[in-house]
C-alpha cells in the first residue's frame, strides 16, 4: 500500500489499462509530448507512442466524436478534457451521440468511451474555467458519472471505467489532483455504481461528492469536538444515484446536509433531496439543507470568489441549523 | 462490369426508387410516424459508391437520408421498413426509427439527425481501421449542407493529419433544407474546399452511375492504400422535398424538370438498352417484379412484425448484462466507514 497523488493514481491506471488491451488509446490536448495538463499522462507518450498516446489539436467536439466513433469500432478510448467548461463544446457528441447511439440502435452498438474533466473550482480562475456542470451530465440517460473524491477512487474508478461497456464521465477536481492517499500495491478496481459511509456517525448525515467530501469530513471534525457524531456519505456516482445507500443513512441519523460545489438551481442537492423524500420522507426530523456555490458565473476577485464557493464552515453551520443549534 | 451486374445494379436502383416511394405512401396512411426524408433522385450515389467498396468489412454511415445508404451496405430491406414502421424486428428494433438505421453485422454504424456529426465518427471508424491495422476503410455520406458545420471543419484537419483511411462522399443536392447552396454557403463547389485541409478532392456527375463508379472506384483505391481521406463531390438532386413535411415551394418547376430528365434510373436504363443489355419489356418486367417483393416481402413482413414491449422501454439504455467488477455496487467490506 503506497501513498501516491491523484495525478499519479490516474496515469497509474492508464498505465495499467494500456498494457492491458491494445485496444485502449488516451486522446486529448496536450496529453502526449507535453504530459498532460495536470501530468495524468505524464511519460505515458514515451512508453506507448503517438498512436495510442494521441495529441489532439483543440477541437473538442469533434475528437471527442473521433473518440466515439473509434469506440464503436472495437477501441477504448480515454478522452481528456482540459476543463469541464470546453466539454460543453463537446456536448453534441457526447450528449446527441455517445449517450444515445445504444439506445436508437436497439442495443445493437454500444460506446465504451471515457471522458474525464476536472470539474470544480480553483484559484481565481474566473467564471469560464471554474464552471461546475456535474448536473448537467447527472441527467442525462445513456451515460455513467462519476466523482472520485480521493487517490484511490481516481485509480480504481477510471479503470473500472475503462471496462465498462457505457460511456462514463469521470469529473475530477482541479483542487485535488495534489491530493495524497492509499492505492493498493496489487491491480484494484472500484466499482462505477455505490455510495460510500466515509465516516459512520448517528447524529446527522453530511453528503457529499468529488471535493465536497473533504468539506462534510472537516465539518465532521469540528462537529465531533462540540459532541456531535456526523456521518459523512461520499455519493461517488451522480448517475446513478445509490439510493439504498442515502436512505439506510438517513434513517439511521433522520437529519441530513447536502453539499455540492455546483449552483443549487436543478442541482445535484435537489435531486438528492427528491431522493429522499421519495424513499423515506417520514425518517426525516428536521428539514434537510443544502450547502451550495451562489447563483453567479465565478467570479476572479479572491474575495469574491471564497464567497461564492462553499466551504466547510459552510457545512458546519448547515449541519448545526438542522440539528437545531442555531 | 458484365452484363447481369449491369441487369443488377438497374435492379437495385429500382428498388430503392420504390422503397422509398413505397414508405411515402405507408407515411400518408399513417403507418409510418415521425421525420421521413426520401433518397429518390440520389440512388446512383449511394448505389454507385457502395458498389466500388466492400461491403460489410468497410464501415459505412451516413446522416438521417439513410434507407437506401443501409440497404445498399447490406442491411436487409424487410428490416428497414420495419424499423420505419417502429417494429421490434427493424434495424434498430423500433427504437431508432427511420433517421436512425444501424446494422452493426454489416458495418452500417448508423443514420443520425445532427447534422455534420457522423463526419468525427467516421473518423474515428477510420481510425479504429488504421489502429486495428484492416485494410478496411471508412465512408461517410452527407450532404452538401453539412458541410457548414464546425465538425466539417475539425473532422477534415483531424483526418488529413493522421492519414486516417475514410473517403468523404458530399451529396450535393444543392439544397441545406430549404436554402439554396448559393445563399448559405461562400464557396459552392465543395470539392475546393479541401485544399484548406490538404486533402485530395474531385467533383462529378452524381446522375450517372458508371461515372459515379468510375470516381469512387478511384478514391476508395487512394484511401485503402493507406494514403489518408479523400473527399468526393457528387452533384445530384432530391426529387422531392427535404421531408415530408417541406412544401418544396423553395424551388422552381423548371429546375425540377431539368433534373427529371437526369433521373439517374433512366440514364442507366437508356444506356443499357442502347448496349443491348435489356428492352423496354425486360424494365417493365424488372419493375414489376420489384412491386412485387416489396410488396410480398419488405412491407408485408413490416406489417406482420410486432410491436416493442411497453415493458421493455428502459432496454438498452446502458449495457443490459454489466459485469459486476466494473459497476457494483460497493461491497460492505469496501465502504471506508
Amino acid at each position: 500500500m503506497a501513498e501516491i497523488a491523484y495525478w499519479e493514481a490516474i496515469r497509474r491506471a492508464h498505465d495499467e489499462e494500456l498494457a492491458h488491451d491494445r485496444m485502449v488509446v488516451a486522446m486529448g490536448e496536450d496529453i502526449g509530448v507535453a504530459g498532460g495538463t495536470y501530468k495524468a499522462t505524464s511519460g505515458l507518450y514515451q512508453k506507448y507512442g503517438a498512436d495510442r498516446i494521441i495529441d489532439t489539436p483543440i477541437s473538442e467536439n469533434s475528437y471527442t466524436g473521433i473518440g466515439i466513433g473509434a469506440s464503436m469500432a472495437g477501441l477504448r478510448p480515454i478522452i481528456e478534457i482540459m476543463s469541464i467548461n470546453f466539454a460543453l463544446l463537446a456536448l453534441d457528441t457526447l450528449i446527441n451521440a455517445a449517450a444515445k447511439i445504444r439506445y436508437m440502435s436497439g442495443g445493437r452498438v454500444s460506446c465504451p468511451i471515457v471522458m474525464r474533466t476536472p470539474g470544480g473550482t480553483a484559484h481565481q480562475l474566473a467564471a469560464q474555467h471554474s464552471a461546475r456542470l456535474a448536473r448537467m451530465f447527472m441527467s442525462t440517460p445513456g451515460l455513467r458519472v462519476v466523482t472520485p473524491r480521493g487517490p484511490l477512487d481516481a485509480y480504481g474508478m477510471l479503470k473500472s471505467a475503462v471496462r465498462c461497456n457505457d460511456p462514463v464521465i469521470i469529473i475530477e477536481h482541479e483542487s485535488m489532483y495534489n491530493m495524497r492517499g492509499e492505492v493498493p500495491d496489487e491491480e484494484t478496481f472500484r466499482p462505477l455504481e455505490g455510495a460510500e459511509i466515509v465516516r459512520a456517525g448517528t447524529d446527522v448525515t453530511l453528503i457529499g461528492y468529488n471535493y465536497s467530501v473533504h468539506l462534510c469530513l472537516a465539518a465532521a471534525e469540528k462537529l465531533a469536538a462540540m459532541g456531535v457524531s456526523a456521518e459523512v456519505l461520499d455519493l461517488r456516482a451522480l448517475r446513478p444515484i445509490d439510493r439504498d445507500t442515502i436512505r439506510r443513512s438517513v434513517e439511521k441519523t433522520h437529519k441530513v446536509v447536502i453539499a455540492e460545489e455546483d449552483e443549487a438551481t436543478v442541482g445535484v442537492g435537489s435531486e438528492i433531496i427528491s431522493v429522499i423524500v421519495e424513499e423515506c420522507f417520514f425518517a426525516l426530523d428536521a428539514q434537510p439543507v443544502r450547502v451550495h456555490a451562489a447563483d453567479v458565473p465565478v467570479p476572479y476577485n479572491r474575495q469574491l470568489e471564497k464567497a461564492a464557493i462553499p466551504n466547510a464552515d459552510d457545512v458546519l453551520a448547515a449541519a448545526l441549523k438542522v440539528l437545531g443549534r442555531v | 462490369m458484365n452484363a447481369s451486374d449491369q441487369k443488377r445494379l438497374l435492379r437495385e436502383m429500382i428498388f430503392y426508387r420504390r422503397f422509398e416511394e413505397r414508405s411515402f405512401e405507408a407515411y400518408m396512411e399513417r403507418k409510418i410516424g415521425g421525420f421521413l426524408h426520401l433518397y429518390s433522385g440520389q440512388e446512383a450515389v449511394a448505389t454507385g459508391v457502395l458498389e466500388a467498396a466492400r461491403c460489410g468489412h468497410d464501415y459505412v454511415i451516413t446522416g438521417y437520408r439513410d434507407h437506401v445508404h443501409a440497404i445498399k451496405a447490406g442491411a436487409p430491406a424487410r428490416e428497414v421498413m420495419a424499423e420505419l414502421y417502429g417494429k421490434v424486428t427493424g434495424s434498430s428494433r423500433g427504437r431508432g426509427g427511420s433517421m436512425h438505421i444501424f446494422d452493426p453485422t454489416v458495418n452500417f454504424m448508423g443514420g443520425y439527425a445532427l447534422v455534420g456529426q457522423p463526419f468525427p465518427l467516421a473518423a474515428g471508424l477510420a481510425l479504429a481501421c488504421k489502429h486495428k491495422g484492416t485494410d478496411q476503410i471508412a465512408i461517410c455520406f452527407l450532404g452538401d449542407g453539412a458541410n457548414n458545420q464546425g465538425t466539417f471543419h475539425e473532422t477534415m484537419n483531424m483526418a488529413s493529419l493522421w492519414k486516417l483511411p475514410v473517403l468523404f462522399v458530399c451529396e450535393n443536392n444543392l439544397y441545406a433544407i430549404g436554402t439554396r447552396i448559393d445563399r448559405s454557403t461562400a464557396v459552392t463547389d465543395q470539392y475546393k474546399r479541401m485544399c484548406a485541409y490538404n486533402i485530395p478532392s474531385s467533383q462529378h456527375d452524381g446522375q450517372d452511375i458508371d461515372a459515379v463508379m468510375a470516381a469512387a472506384g478511384d478514391a476508395i483505391a487512394h484511401v485503402r492504400g493507406g494514403k489518408g481521406p479523400y473527399f468526393i463531390e457528387f452533384m445530384t438532386y432530391r426529387q422531392r422535398g427535404h421531408s415530408m413535411s417541406d412544401s418544396n415551394a423553395y424551388r422552381s418547376k423548371e429546375e425540377e424538370r431539368q433534373w427529371l430528365e437526369r433521373d439517374p434510373i433512366r440514364i442507366y436504363g437508356e444506356r443499357l438498352k442502347k448496349a443491348g443489355v435489356m428492352t423496354d419489356k425486360d424494365i417493365a418486367a424488372m419493375e414489376k417484379s420489384v412491386l412485387e417483393e416489396i410488396e410480398n416481402d419488405v412491407v408485408r413482413f413490416a406489417e406482420e412484425s410486432p410491436e416493442p414491449r411497453v415493458e421493455d422501454l428502459n432496454k438498452y439504455c446502458l449495457d443490459d448484462q454489466p459485469d459486476p467488477r466494473w459497476i457494483g455496487p460497493l461491497a460492505q467490506g469496501e465502504q471506508h466507514g
